[in-house]
């Protein structure tokens, strides 16, 4: 069953379309990701799903819901999160909590008794008295969560949930956000982070310039650029010499020099793994180590955005032993 | 149901966070009591009943304005008024909960100078329920302005220099220092359109017993500013805030 359902939605702000033409569904229980870069359209999507800006052009439901006939009462089932931790700064996290809750019409007993398993759940007990603004950035973010969560929403709609916090606390917001799908809550979020979305989300999809460029599963999204084999060596003298000579011997292949003692191969076809340590070991270098590189999410991402990811994402590819 | 429980828990966070604050309360005392003063000192042989109409007038409207507009343009810079916009209750709802603490506030500060002028001179003739409606339609209209402001504001200073623009032109149009009668000609229809003409002058009715319109006319224009304010600020609301 479908739990969100964006079909042909357009923004345009003046001359500049800063969402264009996006459609997707996203199933109950599912974490959706959105992944692109500073200004890709993310917030815009994510503002117009949730009623806070109108759609140029295009259809969104939320629930089986229109939000844009129906915005309150698609807004009923919506728990959002935006990009911006903005509860009250004077009110303390326990009155943030209540507040939120008097929002979606929850009488006092029940807000009290939700706004305390909250805090629990958030590890923020000690903080509940404390006033927002005395909230470090992540307590900032954890309260936010709590607060969009306060209400049970059938939908959590998560804009850049961990951005600019730091490893522990986004660890714990992931594993939060993960527990939530398992309860059979529905997933809408944005990241700028490869691995966030790696990670925890079922299905992705790449943003650039308003479009969606590419989206599906993970293996889907690594199958769709990558059927090559790449191993890297590394080895004890300097294997770089011989780089030509080793494609011209291997037929298909291709090879790169990293550093003084790094090549990498990469070829259509499996690479043998003996011959090529072979024939370096007759050459007088001897190999320390062969490792397979796998496309990580983030090659994928700057194959088919055509966006050099250095500066947001993680460094580091996926690497496994072959 | 549901409904009220956001309306009430939005006042009463409204009134908690902000018209309870030391400050404000203070400035509701001073500033009214200020008015009183420099009025006194002005034209000391002036009656106290004659200017209480002004100074109730001139409270409201200086408690009710920059109040609203700062409070919320202030929610909307921290964006925690995007909570409001986001939560499933109407945008009457809202606005009404939103302007409900301002016009609380607004009475509070109309009713420093009354409280003061008790004192000194003897009110028993008044009619202090139809004060009491008069300062209140005076307090929405006021409030409703303010929001006009807070919807055309993006910065706090933004509102409150806005609020005195109109705020000040207002109050020597309204009859209140200039009777309307010795005013321009070609500024006498804008006076006209103003709500604080119609107010001033149905409490000079109810103080002192000097009034040149109808009050039934008063009330009703104030009632029909209300509903017009109201009007245009929810569209302007719809239009302005949700992008
Ligand atoms: N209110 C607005 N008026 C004009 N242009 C806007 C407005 N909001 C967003 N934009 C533009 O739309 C484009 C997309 O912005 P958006 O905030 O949706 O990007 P984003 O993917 O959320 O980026 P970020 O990762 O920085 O949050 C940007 O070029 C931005 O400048
Ligand atoms: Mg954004």
């Amino acid at each position: 069953m479908n739990m969100i359902s964006v079909s042909r939605l357009t923004k345009t702000y003046g001359d500049l379309t800063a969402v264009d033409d996006i459609s997707f569904q996203v199933e109950k229980g599912e974490i959706y990701g959105f992944l692109g870069p500073n200004g890709a359209g993310k917030t815009s999507t994510i503002n117009m799903m949730i009623g806070l800006s109108r759609p140029s052009a295009g259809e969104i439901e939320v629930a089986g819901i229109d939000v844009r006939r129906r915005t309150k009462k698609a807004q009923a089932g919506m728990g959002i999160v935006p990009d911006e931790s903005n509860l009250y700064n004077e009110m303390d996290g326990f009155d943030n909590l209540c507040f939120c809750a008097s929002l979606y019409g929850m009488r006092r007993e029940e807000r009290e008794a939700k706004a305390r398993r909250l805090l629990t759940l958030f590890r923020l007990d000690d903080a509940g008295r404390r006033p927002f603004k005395a909230y470090s950035r992540g307590m900032r973010r954890r309260l936010t969560i709590a607060a969009a969560l306060i209400h049970s929403p059938q939908v959590l709609f998560l804009d850049e949930p961990t951005t600019g916090i730091d490893v522990e606390s986004s660890r714990q917001i992931r594993d939060l956000i993960v527990e939530l799908k398992q309860q059979g809550t529905t997933i809408f979020l944005t990241t700028h982070y490869i691995e966030e979305a790696e990670r925890i989300c079922d299905r992705i999809a790449f943003i650039a310039g308003g479009r969606i460029v590419a989206a599906g599963s993970l293996p889907e999204l690594m199958d769709s650029v990558s059927r090559q084999h790449a191993i890297r060596f590394i080895t004890a003298g300097n294997s770089t010499v011989h780089a030509a000579e080793l494609e011209s011997r291997f037929a298909g292949s291709e090879v790169r020099a990293q550093a003084d003692r790094t090549i990498v191969m990469t070829s259509r076809q499996r690479i043998p793994l003996f011959p090529v340590m072979e024939f370096l070991h007759n050459r007088g270098v001897e190999v320390l180590e062969a490792r397979e590189l796998r496309p990580s999410l983030e090659d994928v991402f700057v194959r088919l955005t055509g966006i050099d990811t250095s500066v947001p994402a993680k460094p580091g590819q996926k690497e496994a032993d072959q | 149901m549901k409904g009220w429980i956001a309306f009430w828990n939005i006042l009463k966070k409204d009134i908690r966070n902000y018209y309870l604050k030391p400050p404000n309360i203070s400035w509701g005392i001073i500033f009214p009591l200020s008015w009183t003063l420099m009025q006194l000192i002005r034209s000391p042989d002036g009656s106290i009943q004659d200017l209480l109409p002004g100074l109730i007038s001139m409270s409201v409207l200086f408690g009710t304005t920059s109040m609203l507009a700062v409070t919320i343009t202030f929610e909307r810079s921290g964006r925690s008024f995007e909570r409001l916009l986001l939560a499933p209750i109407g945008l009457s709802t809202m606005v009404l909960a939103k302007i409900a603490g301002t016009i609380l506030f607004g009475m509070f500060n109309a009713f420093v100078p009354v409280i003061l002028a008790a004192f000194l001179v003897d009110l028993h003739a008044v009619n202090w329920g139809a004060l009491l409606l008069a300062v209140l339609l005076i307090a929405v209209t006021s409030a409703l302005m303010g929001l006009l402001v807070a919807v055309s504001a993006e910065q706090v200073f933004e509102a409150q220099t806005l609020s005195n623009f109109f705020r000040f032109p207002m109050l020597f149009l309204c009859g209140l220092f200039i009777p309307l009668a010795r005013l321009p000609v070609f500024l006498r229809p804008v006076s006209y359109c103003l709500p604080l003409t119609y107010g001033t002058d149905v409490l000079r009715g109810l103080i002192t017993g000097s009034s040149t319109l109808s009050p039934a006319l008063c009330y009703g224009m104030l009632l029909l500013s209300a509903i017009a304010l109201f009007t245009i600020s929810r569209h302007m609301i719809r239009r302005n805030w949700i992008l």
